[in-house]
């Protein structure tokens, strides 16, 4: 355990760090998009737009910040805050790399032993911003935006939760950075299917935890405007943009430290390079780079489900996937190993 | 389909102020600005949950009086007024137009012109075709394949500069032929578009068309069935899809479109994916018709010699006295066509498009009416919403295809 003073110190590191990314996150997400679609993305503020997220920076906090009259006042405000405050805090979970490998220090702000669940939990509570926010603007398309999340994380969380249940089984424990030690692929290759399933099955839902297309109903642009956003404008709007992107960095951590070793680093990398694996954070971000691109080339790919239609997804299909994976899984465990 | 849940009705200004109704719907507002709304359209949607239980219209947030200015304007100035309607597919309006009111004049127009004239409505019905595909499933939240149809648009729009001086509203027709001859470079533009176009029409298939999730949004979604197409005055791709192959270039062939072949695509569906796919194979037909009729072109005049339509060319004004006279009179009043009445009815991209004409003798129109195809085919959204989600009424809105200068005129 480290003194709380270091602890506390690197819970505002990271901080800074994921607001950072964000930022930059919004930029590398127009730039790509833009390649995608036969355009440029903001290229004009700086070197290669580099100055663009310092800019929507400035203009977000300046500009006016509008109450709706009929608002709830209180749950207006507080809404932005509690979606950014549990999309920051989940992330403290996830380990960066192996002990004492940063300068000495422990690369994670807290180590705990019930690390899937923690972060399960904080991002599920995270609904509750948006949720909220919709209810307090007192508009009917956000009303109609925070219904649709809350249904839409309900029936996801249960195919993210089973999923996880094969990483759990197979490494036999909740803490993350255990599981990465373990490297569930390394177990057997009798796990390989159903790690696999679990892994497609993971990302799908995970996508749909953090709003992103095909998923993202409740702020639908074309049908309910903006969702949950249609009211909110200046820095309240920002802290739920930025809420967005630390989520999605979180997802991809997640499934990074779940079913890709983490922090650790490539097998083969490591034959020619010993020690390579050890190295902190960089093996970590790489992986979670593939996967804010897959994030960002599904936005540029696909249209969005209805809401029906996410919902026949989430539990007819991707529930029962998930479930199976699972039985399989302890099916090779209790017969096979 | 239209059926409406038992003890609804809708509530009165009254009964909305002292609380006292039934709040298992909820009335919700949609435009005039909206994000799909496709320009100023406003709908009062009532919802139970996320599903239509009424949906009504409000129009007329672009009403611009355009059929009363065109009273007051000689016949070949209406044409300035004719393209703004729909600024989408703004040729058919134009060729809607001259062709009335050739039809007033009896005028011949020369063949150089009709071809001409061919070829741009059908290469602007393909534009108009390609800002329906994109916008549509931009509304279903894909948004790649808006900037692709956009970027091909932009290589018609091209054409259409070199050849009109505009890229909107372009008022080329004249009544008797065009304003002036189409530039060199056109056929050599056409033709590379003809050839690079329909790679790109099977890139947008794979895209879209095999695209699980566009399928699921769109296949036995909005369903307007034949027999209710033809009751509400349905026209266009949105009926064809509905399987009545009712096409009046077809149907009454007008400005030589009898001389080439093409096809009618229908479909039995009449669902929103079927309202897609028509208009996409019709994009294909377009192509033909459009190599045929440039095949076919051949030099000569564009304009119909007739003195009373035409200005006289500018070298006779130096020479002849009767030249003169007739331009003074053509400048400064236009011409007169006799008593009467005049509707041609013509295919625009969205369905039948038709000027009504009455002459007084006068040198301006007694009386315009414009049969526009986007505000009859706007009664069909009732059809096609009720009892769907509040999400399928932005893919009906998209594929009923209404541009709302052609509905408020």
């Amino acid at each position: 355990m480290d003194p709380l003073w270091v602890t506390l110190i690197k819970a505002f590191v990271l901080c800074l760090v994921l607001l950072g990314a964000f930022a930059y996150m919004t930029l590398i997400e127009r730039r790509i998009l833009g390649r995608m679609q036969h355009r440029h993305g903001p290229n004009r503020t700086g070197p290669f737009g580099l100055l663009q997220p310092i800019a929507d920076a400035i203009k977000s906090v300046f500009k006016e910040d509008i109450i709706v009259t009929n608002a709830d006042k209180v749950v207006y405000v507080m809404a932005p805050m509690i979606s950014i405050i549990f999309a920051l805090s989940a992330f403290g979970a996830i380990p960066g790399g192996p002990a004492g490998s940063l300068f000495g220090f422990n690369p994670w702000v807290v180590d705990l032993d019930i690390g899937v669940l923690y972060v399960l939990a904080v991002t599920s509570v995270g609904v509750y911003g948006i949720f909220l926010g919709g209810w307090a603007s007192n508009s009917k398309y956000a009303l109609l935006g925070s219904l649709r999340s809350s249904a839409q994380i309900i029936s996801y969380e249960l195919g993210l939760g089973l999923s996880v249940l094969s990483v759990i089984m197979i490494a036999g424990t909740l803490n993350l950075r255990e599981i990465v030690e373990v490297g569930v692929w390394t177990v057997s290759p009798w796990l390989w299917p159903p790690l696999a399933v679990a892994f497609v099955a993971f990302v799908i839902s995970a996508i749909a935890e953090v709003n992103r297309t095909p998923f993202d109903l409740p702020e639908a642009e074309q049908e309910i405007v903006a969702g949950y956003l249609t009211e909110y404008s200046g820095i309240k709007w920002a802290l739920y943009q930025m809420s967005e992107y630390v989520n999605m960095m979180t997802a991809a951590a997640f499934i990074s430290t779940l079913f890709l070793g983490g922090y650790r680093g490539p097998y083969v990398l490591e034959r020619l390079i010993p020690g390579s694996s050890e190295w902190p954070i960089i093996w970590l971000v790489l992986k979670m780079a593939i996967f804010m691109f897959l994030f960002i080339w599904l936005r540029a790919t696909l249209p969005r489900f209805r809401y029906d239609q996410l919902m026949r997804f989430g539990w007819l299909y991707l529930f029962e996937v998930a479930l199976a994976a699972t039985l399989l899984t302890g099916a090779v465990i209790a017969f096979v190993l | 389909m239209t059926e409406r849940p038992a003890g609804y009705h809708a509530l009165t200004v009254d009964e909305e102020r002292r609380g006292d109704f039934d709040t298992r719907f909820m009335r919700i507002n949609v435009g005039p600005q909206h994000p799909s709304t496709h320009g100023v359209l406003r709908l009062v949607v009532d919802l139970d949950g996320e599903r239509i239980v009424r949906i009504s219209p409000q129009i007329g947030y672009l009403h611009t009086g355009f059929e009363k200015t065109m009273e007051h304007r000689t016949y070949q100035q209406v044409i300035t007024y004719t393209n703004r309607m729909d600024y989408v597919h703004s040729f058919a309006h134009d060729l809607a137009y001259v062709l009335s009111a050739e039809k007033l004049m009896e005028a011949r127009v020369p063949e150089r012109a009709q071809r001409v004239r061919v070829i741009l409505t059908e290469l602007n019905r393909i534009a108009s075709h390609l800002v329906f595909l994109g916008t549509g499933i931009l509304d279903m939240g894909a948004l790649t394949l808006f900037f692709y149809t956009m970027r091909e648009r932009e290589q018609l729009l091209d054409i259409f500069e070199s050849v009109t001086g505009v890229r909107m509203n372009f008022g080329y027709f004249r009544v008797g032929g065009l304003y002036r001859d189409v530039p060199e470079s056109f056929e050599h533009d056409v033709r590379a578009f003809l050839a690079g176009f329909p790679k790109m029409l099977d890139q947008y298939a794979t895209m879209f068309m095999k695209n699980d999730i566009f399928v699921n949004r769109t296949k036995g979604v909005g369903v307007i069935p034949r027999e209710r197409a033809l009751e509400y005055g349905l026209t266009g791709p949105s009926l064809r899809a509905s399987g009545v192959p009712l096409d009046f270039r077809k149907a009454e062939p007008y400005s030589g479109y009898e001389e080439y072949a093409f096809e009618v695509p229908t479909s039995e569906e009449g669902d929103a994916f079927a309202r897609f796919e028509m208009r996409f194979r019709e994009m294909t037909q377009c192509l033909r018709i459009v190599e045929q009729a440039l095949d076919r072109l051949e030099p000569g005049p564009v304009q119909d010699p007739d003195r009373r339509i035409s200005l006289p060319p500018r070298s006779e004004l130096e020479t002849s006295m009767e030249a003169v006279i007739f331009h003074f009179k053509l400048v400064t009043e236009g011409f007169h066509p006799p008593r009467g009445v005049s509707y041609v009815a013509t295919e625009s991209a969205r369905g039948e498009l038709g000027y009504y004409l009455v002459s007084d003798g006068g040198s301006m129109p007694y009386r315009v009416k414009v049969r526009v195809p986007s505000l009859i085919n706007l009664q069909s959204l009732e059809l096609a919403c009720v009892g769907g989600l509040f999400a399928d009424m932005v893919v009906n809105i998209a594929t009923l295809d209404p541009v709302m200068g052609d509905v408020d005129k």
